[in-house]
């Protein structure tokens, strides 16, 4: 069984490794969580939240032509035509349905490709909630049409300018911002790490994805199973929610895209189960790159959702029990993933997604094998890395 | 006895104790560091293993960790630096640092060194509770470490009296909702806070930490507990030291004075 236990552990991986500073905040919300998230009125507001304002459910697409290239049975879950353009919002839309039955007044986020923070900042807009977001300076530079989308949502956005100035860095701008305003803010953490309860909180909200493959697979093929799960995994939010109902299933094969960058061997990489170690960061203990002396290792992707040097707990124990397979996409490889996509299909991925798509090249399976590619996002937001690597 | 303990026997009002990081603001500092804090009149010494990712922690004592790792400092050079530091100095000298690079190093062993080199305490910040009751205290109390827990103005009274009950060697407490560094003057609310836990009785001595930078606010602290700990304030003063045991010596007389 995959089920966090109750002290917050996958396995080996998980628990809440945070100063005493965010102790009362984080047993607030261990303690009122899955209560809230089980009430009839939560329910039915976030339903119809997914339902009317994300777009849900959203469609389970054969990939025709991209079927034909690979030859298997490749089905896209259309994750980008979420409202804000990614899955991102599924979580954020349960978040601050929380945060508001907790009484809390301002939201905190970090992000790294802007995505989180274009969702959280919009849910903030839903709900005239205050909004700030972390970003790492380097990531404002590379995804600026999602800083403006914050900033026009109404959101500020504060640059994090220490360490490789990216996602980990945002994550710990973020944390740091929650010690300093613990009573009225909720923080919302946009991937499946951090202490419990948000690897298994954030992984609940996404798994509506896998229980839309499922129905959507039985109409379209009559089986609710595929042979395979393909994601990219960043911290793995989105692999996360296509991957939580079928956990328990050995026959679905999960595949999790982790991002090589320039090599795994070439030390510009964010491919943490490739080169990482048992750790702790931001709050819990997974698989995390790291030195021999435990500093944390500056991470590097093309792709700036995946450059973070961990991954989710429950990655950390699909990895070390074996059940989920792990691949490492290198930047090169993924962006020519993306413009294959956009040329077979119409679909300009994210260059997040766009690891997953490669992914197809690092597996092998038979032709009729049914596998469902989780599209996390839209590649509006990375035009110009796109045009800036030039290769289409 | 443990000098932590034997300290706070002997000593129960303004007891100051200073944190600065280790290999900062240069590489061989530690040590010359340790022997200016003593020669100034410090209590208790609070030596901050570098960390990459030091969430609790403010500007001032991230920076003094990056430079001190740029520097090449690590856990092995740190207690290769401080061994033979008892043969100089002789108050207590606690470890703080965070959990990954100790749990890299390995906890049995980080503990065998501590004892080995002299040390009497540690300052882990993201090591929590139970886990430490769980899994670590054996080990801690069988090296004859003394582990400081944190507290926060939100902690509550069941939750301090828990953290009470578990250790035997100070409490440090955090003086507002803050990380490290965060400059203000000492306010009502804290005050209130102050009042509220000294008024709890605890067993184990309490130092107020965080947003210490001067004889005014170690004074006030000091009104409300036994005493005192100057972290990013201290790191400030040495990065801009010109003679840092002179700089550091008559930083800590103004302190105390």
């Amino acid at each position: 069984m995959i089920r966090v236990d109750e002290k917050g552990f996958y396995g080996k991986f998980g628990g809440a490794y945070i100063p005493e500073m965010l102790h009362p905040n984080i047993e607030e919300l261990r303690e009122n969580y899955e209560s809230i998230v089980a009430s009839q009125e939560f329910q039915l507001e976030f339903q119809t939240l997914l339902r009317d304002f994300v777009g849900r459910p959203t469609p389970l697409y054969f990939a025709n032509r991209l079927s034909e290239q690979y030859g298997a049975k490749i089905y896209l879950k259309r994750e980008d035509l979420c409202h804000t353009g990614a899955h991102k919002v599924n979580n954020t839309v349960g978040q601050i349905l929380l945060a508001k039955r907790l009484g809390k007044k301002r939201i905190i986020a970090e992000t790294g490709a802007g995505q989180h923070g274009v969702a959280t900042a919009t849910v903030c807009a839903l709900m005239g909630m205050d909004c700030t977001v972390y970003m790492g300076e380097l990531d404002i530079q590379r995804q600026r049409p999602n800083v403006e989308r914050m900033r026009i949502l109404g959101a500020k956005v504060v640059p994090a300018t220490s360490g490789s100035k990216t996602l980990k860095d945002a994550t710990n701008e973020a944390m740091r911002a929650w010690i300093n305003n613990p009573v009225d803010t909720h923080y919302i953490i946009g991937s499946v790490v951090g202490p419990h309860p948000y690897p298994e909180m954030v992984a609940r909200f996404q798994s509506v994805i896998s229980e839309e493959i499922k129905w959507q697979l039985m109409q379209k093929e009559g089986r609710e199973n595929p042979d395979a799960v393909i994601a990219c995994v960043g911290g793995g939010s989105n692999a996360a929610g296509a991957f939580y109902h079928y956990y328990n299933t050995p026959e679905v094969r999960l595949i999790a895209a982790e991002a090589a960058g320039l090599g795994i061997n070439s030390g510009k990489s964010a491919a943490t189960t490739a080169l990482g170690t048992p750790g702790i960061l931001h709050g819990s203990k997974t698989i995390l790159m790291q030195t021999e002396d435990g500093q944390v290792v500056e991470p590097h992707s093309i792709s700036a959702g995946l450059d973070y040097p961990g991954i989710g707990p429950v990655h950390a124990h699909l990895f070390d029990i074996g059940r989920a397979e792990f691949v490492a996409v290198e930047d090169e490889d993924a962006m020519k993933a993306g413009i294959l996509l956009s040329r077979t299909e119409g679909i300009i991925p994210a260059i997040e997604t766009a690891h997953a798509i490669h992914a197809l090249n690092m597996i092998e399976y038979g032709k009729d094998d049914v596998i469902v590619i989780n599209l996390s996002g839209r590649g509006d937001k990375d035009l110009e890395t796109y045009i800036k690597w030039g290769g289409y | 006895m443990n000098r932590i303990h034997y300290l706070f026997n002997t000593k129960q009002d303004r007891v100051l104790s200073i944190y600065f990081t280790a290999g900062f603001p240069k590489l061989e500092d530690t040590i010359p560091v340790m022997e200016a804090i003593q020669a100034g009149g410090s209590d208790i010494i609070e030596i901050g293993i570098p960390y990459s990712d030091p969430i609790a922690d403010g500007p001032t004592i991230q920076d003094s960790n990056m430079i001190a790792l740029e520097n090449g400092m690590s856990m092995k050079m740190l207690f290769d630096q401080l061994k033979g530091f008892r043969a100089k100095i002789h108050m207590p000298v606690v470890l703080m640092g965070y959990l990954n690079p100790i749990m890299q190093f390995g906890m049995e062993e980080f503990c065998k060194k501590c004892k080995e080199v002299g040390v009497d305490g540690l300052i882990v910040p993201d090591l929590p509770m139970q886990q430490y009751l769980d899994e670590y205290k054996s080990l801690f109390d069988s090296y004859g470490l003394v582990n400081t827990f944190l507290i926060s103005p939100q902690t509550s009274e069941k939750r301090i009296r828990e953290i009470d009950q578990n250790t035997d060697g100070f409490i440090y407490m955090v003086s507002s909702h803050s990380i490290t560094g965060a400059k203000a003057e000492i306010s009502a609310d804290q005050v209130a806070y102050f009042e509220r836990v000294k008024a709890m009785n605890l067993k184990n001595p309490r130092l107020i930490g965080f947003g210490i930078s001067d004889a005014q606010t170690f004074s006030t602290a000091s009104k409300y507990s036994n005493g005192a700990i100057i972290g990013s304030a201290f790191i400030k003063k040495i990065k801009d030291a010109q003679d840092l045991s002179k700089d550091i010596q008559s930083y800590l007389r103004a302190v105390k004075a």
